[in-house]
């Protein structure tokens, strides 16, 4: 098993973080990990992205072009990654803020409004663990026990009170990801 | 028990050298290598082994504060990235002249002049053919994943005390930036003040009635003396060339075609390898991890196997002299790179190699 | 006095003065009349007396002074022109039980050192730094250096330093002893037995502070260059007391208890 994902949204939005604890899962499995940021200014305020590959086999490049997955957070990525998506593949996104959703007819698109959802249930500030729990209900290439060390390893420890939280917010993305259009 | 962590290079590279047993890390802030001591300053380790830890006021400070803390006998270190590594060439001259054990990581950036802050492979000469002024060399190890900036940070060490000779390791941007797996060496002590006279009976450490005094300088004006010093130089070079060249052959066995990448390239390279023997070509990679020395000896006899070699870097190609050097001209050895802060897909050195190697 | 002989005088009793054993035998590579011969006795005197040989680590600069580890007989490191002061930072830092000194000129110290002075200063660098200051480049052959005076002839200002175009000299000690993390601050010189006593009473107290972890202490010695100048070793020595004094004046900028 391979899986090549880029998560990109805007700045703020938790991208790096939920890749690191995706990625941190996964070596808790004892996977093959890689965690490729975009970063420098582009980082503050602006777009940020990032490339996580979780493999059972040694990842050769931790930079790829085409992805198995892309989870897109806002209008600017979406036009960047809709495309980088191989055939077959999976495209995720939070229809909150895009204007231009996703046309292609050769993927499977789904979409999940964790941005509303997570601040009617006051858990605005784990959003991306909304968007994170959604993916994994669609892909669980890392077993929910596994999850919860991941984020022991990559939250620090004065935030470990935060998990409960976080389990939740996981738990919700399953239940509100919706299928937008399905290969057959 | 080696402890599992996933880490960015940088900050793996800042544990390993704790871990190490160093006893100093001089440095300045430059983008994309931060990270190393803002790692460090956030673990505090003076608490953890006794290493001190010193934010200078230039990298020209910097690389002079590895310089005094070396000719202590002491293991010291400092990190930058390209326009910061060109302000220490006069102090890395200096350790180098005056053989003194240091390790220096550059987590490469794009240039020239203050460039840009992505990834890039455009330090090679800088790192292998002198950089700063005079008849040198460094010892030169090209990192292509965590794990290896962990290790390199030990292996660094050990090579420089062995030749008495500063060791750069030479990243980049990706590198520093991702994180992967990476398992961590048990802590080493640091050495006692004892061991370090023992050790390194060369060292400024005070001159003791019993011994005459330590002198730690690249200067002789004596010009007789100074060229014996240059012989003797050269000589350890050569040592190093016949002991230390590491290189990693990937599906070389049979392989018609031939790609020499290091560091991030290599990374690229090895999927672009996997791709091209899924099309049924045979495709090897070549990954030197020593830059000085330079793995010449297995690129030319691969050069006797192969029809022909791409050479992938991120830069306009500067390895590829040295691959020509190796090979001469019995098969054609041609560059793919992508300069500026852009790394190249592997696709598109998978096009490059059938368009300027396979011939398609 | 004619009827000693050679043995007599060589003869214990007669003794009236010894070098130290700090100092080499080496000869001086410093021409004849130069300050820089016995600023380099009292610092190695000072070492001797407070018998710390054996713990003194120093920096030698580029400079005259770039020979000093022929002519002191401790542990020294020779450092690359200006950065003298980070050197010492490093060897303090890892060997805090060490004492740490460097010896500097005046181009080194101010001109293209003057960052690398100015943080370790300001750090409060638990250091010595002894600054010799004789207002130009002596062993390049004489050019202008931060320090050289309003005026004066040097091979790099043949018409005189022109302060219009090439700036004021330095005053840097005075600029150190702003820096909270400096605490002794003084100007000495080493000309006349009286100045030389006084120089050296400086430099040990420097030393004492070392030893008391007190922070930075920083001693400028006023000297001549008679070759530089072009002067004979006493016409310098009296130029010196004319025109560097006054711009240079001589005594404790800063003491810190």
């Amino acid at each position: 098993m391979t899986e090549e994902i880029i998560i990109a949204g805007f700045g703020g939005q938790g991208v790096l973080s939920m890749g690191k604890i995706l990625a941190y899962s996964g070596v808790m499995e004892n996977k093959e990990v890689s965690w490729m940021p975009s970063y420098g200014p582009e980082m503050r305020g602006g777009t940020a992205n990032v490339i996580v590959i979780i493999s059972d086999e040694r990842i050769s490049s931790p930079i790829v072009n085409y992805f198995d997955t892309a989870i897109i957070l806002n209008q600017q990525s979406m036009d960047k990654f809709e495309k980088t998506v191989k055939p077959g593949g999976l495209l995720i996104y939070d229809p909150n803020g895009i204007t231009r959703h996703p046309e292609r007819k050769d993927i499977n698109i789904y979409t999940i409004e964790a941005a509303d959802e997570a601040s009617k249930v006051g858990l605005s500030k784990v959003f991306n663990m909304v968007v994170l729990g959604g993916y994994l209900k669609l892909k669980p290439i890392v077993q929910p026990e596994y999850i919860h060390k991941g984020l022991e390893k990559s939250l620090p420890k004065r935030h470990h009170g935060l998990i409960p939280e976080n389990e939740k917010a996981i738990a919700k993305g399953k239940e509100i990801i919706k299928e937008k259009y399905l290969l057959n | 028990m080696k402890e599992l962590r996933l880490m960015k290079g940088n900050e793996a590279f800042a544990e390993a050298a704790i871990r190490a047993g160093a006893d100093g890390y001089f440095g300045y802030p430059i983008t994309p290598q931060s990270e190393v001591m803002e790692y460090l300053m956030a673990e505090k380790p003076h608490e953890r082994t006794g290493m001190v830890v010193l934010q200078a006021e230039s990298e020209v400070a910097a690389i002079n504060m590895v310089y005094g803390g070396a000719s202590c006998g002491k293991r010291v270190l400092t990190s930058s990235s390209s326009p910061g590594i060109s302000l220490k060439q006069e102090g890395i001259s200096y350790i180098a002249g005056a053989e003194l054990p240091c390790v220096i990581l550059n987590v490469v950036r794009g240039g020239p002049g203050l460039g840009t802050i992505q990834p890039s492979q455009s330090d090679y000469f800088q790192s292998t053919k002198g950089g700063g002024h005079g008849d040198y060399k460094l010892l030169v190890l090209a990192p292509s994943s965590v794990q290896e900036m962990a290790d390199f940070a030990g292996l660094g060490f050990e090579l420089a005390f062995k030749y008495r000779n500063p060791v750069l390791i030479l990243s980049d941007g990706a590198i520093g930036q991702m994180m992967e797996k990476v398992e961590l060496d048990e802590q080493k002590p640091r050495w006692t003040e004892e061991e370090i006279i023992k050790n390194t009976p060369w060292a400024t450490t005070g001159k003791t009635k019993n011994r005459e005094r330590n002198i730690i300088t690249s200067l002789d004006l004596d010009s007789g003396k100074q060229e014996l010093h240059n012989i003797s130089l050269q000589a350890k070079y050569r040592e190093m060339e016949k002991n230390e060249t590491r290189y990693e052959a990937i599906s070389c066995e049979d392989a018609e075609y031939l790609i020499v990448a290091y560091g991030t390239s290599a990374r690229l390279s090895q999927k672009a390898v996997d791709l091209l023997r899924a099309e049924g070509y045979k495709v090897g990679l070549l990954r030197p991890i020593t830059l000085f020395p330079f793995p010449t000896a297995i690129i030319a006899k691969l050069a006797d196997q192969v029809k022909g070699i791409l050479t992938v870097e991120m830069s306009a190609g500067q390895m590829i002299e040295d691959v020509r050097l190796a090979v001469g001209c019995r098969v054609k050895v041609e560059h793919f790179g992508r300069m500026g802060g852009i790394i190249p897909s592997p696709t598109e050195v998978v096009d490059a190699t059938h368009k300027k190697i396979i011939g398609g | 006095m004619a009827n000693i002989t050679k043995e007599e005088i060589r003869k214990p009793e007669n003794l009236v003065y010894k070098k130290t054993d700090l100092l080499t035998d080496k000869a001086l590579s410093y021409c004849p009349g130069c300050g820089h011969g016995t600023a380099h006795r009292i610092v190695m005197e000072v070492l001797e007396e407070m018998d710390i040989q054996d713990k003194t680590i120093g920096i030698a600069p580029v400079g005259c002074s770039v020979l000093a580890y022929d002519f002191m007989n401790i542990d020294m490191q020779q450092a690359a022109h200006g950065r003298a002061p980070a050197l010492a930072t490093a060897v303090k830092r890892l060997h805090p039980d060490k004492f740490v000194f460097t010896y500097q000129g005046d181009g080194d110290l101010a001109a293209i050192g003057t960052a690398e002075t100015i943080h370790a200063c300001n750090r409060g660098e638990n250091i010595v730094i002894i600054f010799i200051n004789n207002g130009i480049y002596g062993m390049t052959g004489g050019q202008m250096a931060p320090t050289t005076l309003p005026g004066m002839k040097s091979s790099t200002s043949p018409y005189g330093r022109d302060v219009q175009t090439m700036g004021n000299p330095l005053r840097i000690t005075e600029l150190i002893a702003q820096l909270p993390g400096t605490i002794f601050v003084t100007r000495q010189a080493v000309h006349t037995p009286a100045h030389v006593r006084k120089a050296k009473k400086a430099v040990r107290k420097a030393f004492e502070n070392q030893k008391l972890n007190k922070g930075l202490s920083f001693v400028e010695i006023v000297s001549n260059c008679n070759s530089g100048w072009k002067m004979t070793p006493l016409k310098s020595n009296e130029w010196m007391v004319d025109n560097m004094f006054p711009y240079y004046p001589l005594g404790d900028i800063k003491v810190n208890e």
